[in-house]
């Protein structure tokens, strides 16, 4: 059994409240940190960690904190990113869900870290109902006295907010969740200046995935060098795992960075293999945006070494031959699945999500739902193939934000490794959906 | 769109469309809005659109986004081009309740089409219509981070998820016996796997 260090709990009953989080070891690192520690050395004990990132850039966390700019007389705030909405993540939704207070625990002890007198929940806001059970966890601690004046007793007082958003997936990217949450357009901003130096209303300001900010806790706790010691090289500690697509047992898993992607997707302890006894054709291993992989390339490197799950090891090969851990978005898809029509889905996503500020993304994206929408209607022409691999190349590292690049890697790597399904349908000039939806099917029987 | 007009002009406007918060939602208007610090309450506008979209009929009129313009101060432009880029406000009238129906990756390997199929036939309305008794509007939506337990539809603030046929017939059942519109903001959600 791996080592769990986030939801470990979530099978506790009651762990929603505050006095069983609490009964079971909760807002300990409040504690530690509040009353033990200075502000640095927090920080020190995160970047000893060698935490990263887990809304999917792996930016390591300890450095981003020590990037912000503390000018005297200027406030300065933490804001959570819990807009969870990369294709195949819902790993944010499980924590906040389940154990709402393991969040708040960690938006105090990282604002302490930070000297922030104030920090937001971003949430998206089709999670509304998560936003009440996040809002009820902030009464509670604030009732005892976990927020507000003094907190635990100690010269540290802090507020924490919870707004919701209306709904665009843009506003996962940092500057464009600032802009949002100042009440306008997600648009994305233009960096530098970054938020650490200029972020909510022009105010220095550290933005971090809901999964990092939880993460501190068990880090102040057990301390930055033991947690470092979980994992791979630089891809320490653990990660909550989002799995769906054809598997046994889809849900939230929090594995020890480091396990092969094989024991991941077959083992019993995780996804328990494909379902129906099928077998796997290929996988997204980091959310929507991440290259596809066939199952021969994401079970093995291209040097035959075993792929693991860590930032280092999915990437391996560059994007010729890997991928990336991004946000923990794992969809797996069995022989059956069309990757030319999940591919399809993807770019609608991406077409209906950009922010329309950067025309190569504004038009590409559009362009390539209507390309793709061609093969899906079985009248695309075998020049299509190199059209759509033509417009992807061009919107690559020409936006404002990393949508571009989130739109056209799908693409890229869908025609890399699949060349062969897009010509088929171009030749035959027909579009035959062999995916199966056999539980469906047997409701209709 | 509303017109370019702002200030007490616009409230004017507002007062006269006789467009007007409940006592209760505009007590939690006035304490969302102290979720910010002096100055910056135009922050509460996406919060606040949710509000009033529960409030007034389930989508946001040319008159209600002036009213929000109103209470919080800014132009009504500020309003509209906040509700125009936001995929959870609706600018038309809608049914009482919005069935989402997620089909992005993996709702659609495990059947999102099918489902989508089912409600229009089962309705007898198109993605995108309303049904003609005003009970429901089939939208199709994008990732809703129910990926594990796919195929998932939302309606107002409740999530059903790993939807069979069978389960929509209920929970369409039910939602025409309760007669309610359905707000995201909604307190009694359900969610159902």
């Amino acid at each position: 059994m791996g080592r769990k260090l986030l939801i470990h709990n979530d099978k506790v009953p009651g762990i929603n409240t505050l006095e069983v989080y609490r009964a079971h070891g909760g807002y300990a690192s409040v504690e530690k940190a509040l009353k033990t520690m200075t502000p640095d050395q927090v920080t020190d004990e995160v970047k000893k960690s060698g935490l990263r990132g887990r809304g999917g850039a792996g930016f390591p966390t300890g450095l981003k904190w020590s990037f912000l700019a503390k000018p005297e007389g200027v406030p300065r705030y933490l804001v959570c990113n819990a807009d969870e909405s990369e294709p195949g993540t819902f790993k944010d939704r499980y924590l906040m869900e389940k154990i709402p207070h393991a969040l708040i625990e960690g938006m105090i002890t990282a604002s302490y870290a930070l000297g922030a007198k104030r920090s937001y929940i971003y949430i998206r806001g089709e999670y509304f109902y998560v936003a009440r059970i996040l809002e009820t966890a902030i009464a509670e601690a604030y009732a005892a006295g976990l927020l507000g004046q003094n907190i635990l007793g100690t010269n540290f007082s802090h507020d924490c907010f919870v707004q919701v958003g209306g709904g665009a997936y843009i506003c996962g990217e940092e500057t464009a969740l600032l802009e949002s949450l100042e009440g306008k357009r997600g648009n994305p901003r233009i960096k530098p200046p970054f938020p650490a130096v200029a972020g909510l209303w022009g105010c220095p300001t550290v933005v971090n995935n809901v999964e990092t900010i939880a993460a501190v806790c068990p880090i102040v706790n057990m301390g930055g060098e033991e947690y470092a010691k979980i994992g791979v090289g630089k891809s320490t500690g653990t990660k909550l795992i989002s799995a769906s697509g054809h598997l046994n047992k889809p849900g939230v898993y929090e594995i020890e960075l480091g396990i092969t992607v094989e024991e991941f997707i077959y083992s019993e302890e995780y996804c328990g293999g494909i379902r129906n006894g099928k077998k796997l054709k290929a996988v997204v291993a980091g959310g929507s945006s991440v290259p596809i992989l066939p199952t021969e390339l994401i079970l093995k490197t291209a040097k035959g070494e075993p792929r693991l799950m860590t930032y280092e090891s999915l990437s391996d090969g560059g994007f010729q031959t890997g991928t990336m851990l991004g946000s923990g978005g794992f969809i797996a898809m069995d022989e059956d699945t069309s990757i030319v029509k999940n591919l399809f889905t993807f770019a609608r996503f991406y077409h209906h999500e950009s922010c329309g500020q950067c025309s190569p993304c504004r038009e590409g994206t559009g362009w390539m739902e209507k390309i793709l929408k061609k093969f899906i209607n079985g009248t695309a022409n075998e020049s299509d193939v190199d059209l759509l691999w033509d417009i992807q190349s061009k919107i690559e590292g020409k936006t404002i934000c990393p949508l571009g690049e989130a739109a056209a890697w799908p693409v890229a790597a869908a025609i890399r490794h699949f060349k062969h399904e897009f010509i088929e349908i171009a030749k035959s000039k027909k579009f035959v959906d062999i995916s199966h939806y056999d539980r469906l099917n047997k409701v209709i029987a | 769109m509303g017109a370019q007009v702002h200030g007490t002009q616009n409230f004017d406007k507002a007062k006269r469309s006789g467009i007007k918060f409940s006592e209760e939602a505009m007590n939690t208007v006035q304490k969302i809005m102290t979720n910010y610090p002096e100055g910056k309450s135009k922050s509460a506008l996406l919060p606040v659109l949710h509000i009033a979209q529960a409030e007034f009929g389930g989508w946001l009129s040319a008159e209600t986004m002036d009213y929000v313009a109103s209470v919080l101060k800014i132009k009504p432009i500020e309003v509209f081009e906040v509700a125009s880029f936001y995929t959870m406000y609706n600018l038309k009238p809608v049914g009482k309740c919005v069935l989402e129906v997620c089909q992005t990756s993996s709702c659609w390997l495990n059947g999102a089409e099918d489902i989508v199929k089912y409600i229009e036939k089962k309705l007898n309305i198109k993605v995108g219509e309303t049904t003609k008794d005003g009970m429901f509007t089939l939208k199709t939506a994008e990732c809703l981070g129910s990926c594990g337990t796919a195929p998932m539809l939302q309606c107002g603030a409740s999530y059903h998820e790993k939807l069979t046929y069978e389960k929509v017939d209920k929970l369409l059942e039910d939602y025409k016996t309760a007669g309610k519109q359905r707000n995201y903001t909604d307190l009694d959600y359900k969610n159902t796997l």
